[in-house]
């Protein structure tokens, strides 16, 4: 057990939320100087906890139009540093430069990597509208673009996507290199789950977060998942990382609103 | 120098049904609304919307003045969804063409610097390109490479509002973003701007950097004085969004009879009515 080192504020275990936030940062790990932009709670605190422990060059938009230093709460207007000025110009321009690894919330999402933003149903009349495709077509072939489910199930992870928004590898590949050169598919965290891709493209089960069963994963996906393996837990949070969590990035404690199982997994 | 300080339905008198119009700001911020209410009160319709699209889109396919939208999306930013959008779209009763919004961005730019079209990677292997029959590819003349071919979204008209403006139409934008206004001034026959105030050229730069000029005079056809113009969306650093009044936008689409009532309380009259009917709003809200 970890997580008991520091006040008493870190000594509960972990939630299902904090392990999720833990494996955002993670699918982080290794950029360097990137804009990380993400959406959704669980991915807003990922990041800054990774900037704030592994992934100190990070950049961070205070989601207007500012690059801000510093690691601030998630709920509240950013406290820190301007370091550069981000207007959704200099952001698209910095979009097809690669400057930026993303982490979207797709509504559909397919073995392959397609996602889904714009429609459900077909596009000349929606069953349901959605967003739109928004910048998911051009993310997904000019810089890294990973997925945050917040609750993964048959809904969300379905044999074919209604509309591709985000590119996934069979329709990169079919659009030639063009399309294929600067695709690069990163993690897919979930609620129950992290997924990456085997070498033929497909979802593949890279671990599962602690109290959850592969068979849970297994029925809560609409395909096959790739299982190569003895797929491993997912890494639990250490202490100096529920600190961050509690006491400065999320101490309202949003994370909890976002995820169904709000539950004390470790 | 010429004055082209005009009102709000002078610039709608200048527009015809069946236009392509630009319309500024992004989703739920700096929106040129005053200039949208000016467009409900008249009778333009058919028109193809170009927009970063929020509550400009919402109101005008609530009034049944759209034929077509060209959108990367429509959000109201804090409410992922617009409703009236949203509801137009699954009656089937608007036609799209949906890009990316780096592509939207291209279309406008290629349109600006007098392109039929730009390319860019954007859009290829998603369905973009699929729902977009007319748009077409291109290949790299100096190497192997395939392009999704951006056609120019030339526009006949732009609305955009802004911070501030000279009566010649040097328009300033204050806040911490300029979106895409500029561009779509660029890519437009003709540009209108609406600001928050009209001021002497001197005063302009008095306070701020010249950088802030984003939208020059050899741009601008009108310029309309419309204080509070882009309510309710965001003109930071003037006023920020009004969510509550946002969430009554909202909640009254959700039955015909409570849009009736937002519409004859909020659109059916002048742009004075409607700003007097927010400040009751904002009473009402600051009472309960």
């Amino acid at each position: 057990m970890s997580g008991a080192e520091t006040g008493t504020l870190v000594q509960a275990p972990a939630t299902r939320a904090e392990v999720c936030a833990v494996a955002v940062a993670e699918s982080y790990r290794g950029d360097g100087e990137l804009i990380a932009s993400a959406f959704g709670t669980v991915p807003a605190i990922g990041v800054r906890l990774a900037r704030a422990t592994f992934e100190p060059d990070l950049v961070l938009s205070d989601g207007e139009a500012y690059g801000v230093r510093g690691t601030w709460a998630v709920g509240g207007p950013a406290e820190g540093p301007i370091e550069s000025w981000m207007s959704f110009n200099q952001i698209f321009n910095l979009v097809w430069n690669g400057k930026r690894h993303i982490m979207m919330i797709p509504s559909q999402l397919d073995a392959h990597g397609n996602s889904n933003i714009s429609v459900i149903g077909e596009h000349a009349k929606p069953k349901v509208q959605l967003l739109g495709v928004r910048g998911a077509p051009g993310n997904s072939v000019y810089h890294p673009t990973g997925y945050w489910v917040p609750a993964h199930s048959t809904r969300v992870f379905v044999p074919a996507v209604d509309m591709v928004s985000g590119v996934g590898h069979d329709n990169a590949a079919k659009a030639g290199p063009a399309a294929s050169r600067y695709h690069d598919l990163r993690e897919v965290v979930t609620n129950l789950a992290v997924l990456d891709y085997a070498p033929d493209g497909r979802l593949r089960l890279k671990s599962v977060h602690p109290g959850v069963t592969v068979d849970e994963v297994v029925d809560a996906t609409g395909f096959d998942l790739v299982i190569d393996g003895d797929v491993q837990e997912t890494r639990r949070p250490d202490g100096e990382e529920l600190r961050l969590i509690r006491e400065v990035i999320d101490p309202r404690g949003l994370r909890n609103a976002e995820m169904r199982d709000g539950e004390v997994v470790a | 120098m010429s004055d082209k300080r005009m009102t709000a339905d002078d610039v709608v008198a200048r527009l015809r049904s069946g236009m392509t119009i630009g319309i500024g700001g992004w989703g739920s911020r700096r929106k040129p609304m005053a200039l949208i209410r000016a467009i409900l009160r008249s009778d333009l319709r058919d028109l193809t919307i170009v927009s970063y699209g929020g509550a400009d889109v919402g109101l005008l396919c609530a009034a049944g003045r759209v034929k077509k939208v060209v959108f990367g999306f429509v959000s109201l930013d804090s409410i992922p969804l617009d409703p009236h959008f949203r509801a137009a779209r699954q009656r089937g009763e608007v036609e799209v063409a949906e890009y990316d919004e780096g592509m939207l961005m291209w279309g406008l730019y290629a349109a600006g610097i007098r392109m039929p079209f730009l390319p860019t990677r954007a859009g290829l292997g998603s369905d973009v390109m699929t729902v977009n029959p007319g748009l077409k590819t291109v290949a790299d003349p100096y190497g192997d490479e395939v392009f999704a071919a951006m056609p120019a979204l030339k526009l006949d008209a732009a609305l955009v509002h802004m911070n501030r403006a000279d009566m010649h139409g040097n328009s300033q934008f204050l806040g911490p973003d300029l979106y895409f206004d500029d561009l779509m001034c660029m890519a437009a026959e003709d540009s209108y701007v609406s600001c928050e105030q009209i001021v002497p050229t001197e005063e302009l730069t008095a306070d701020a950097h010249p950088s802030t000029l984003r939208i020059s005079r050899l741009l601008v056809s009108g310029v309309v004085e419309a204080p509070r113009g882009a309510h309710f969306t965001s003109c930071a650093p003037d006023y920020g969004r009004d969510e509550a009044f946002q969430r009554a936008y909202v909640n009254a689409a959700k039955d015909p009879a409570a849009w009736d009532e937002f519409s004859t309380v909020y659109l059916t009259g002048t742009e004075d009515d409607y700003q007097r009917a927010v400040a009751r709003f904002d009473t009402q809200e600051a009472m309960a």
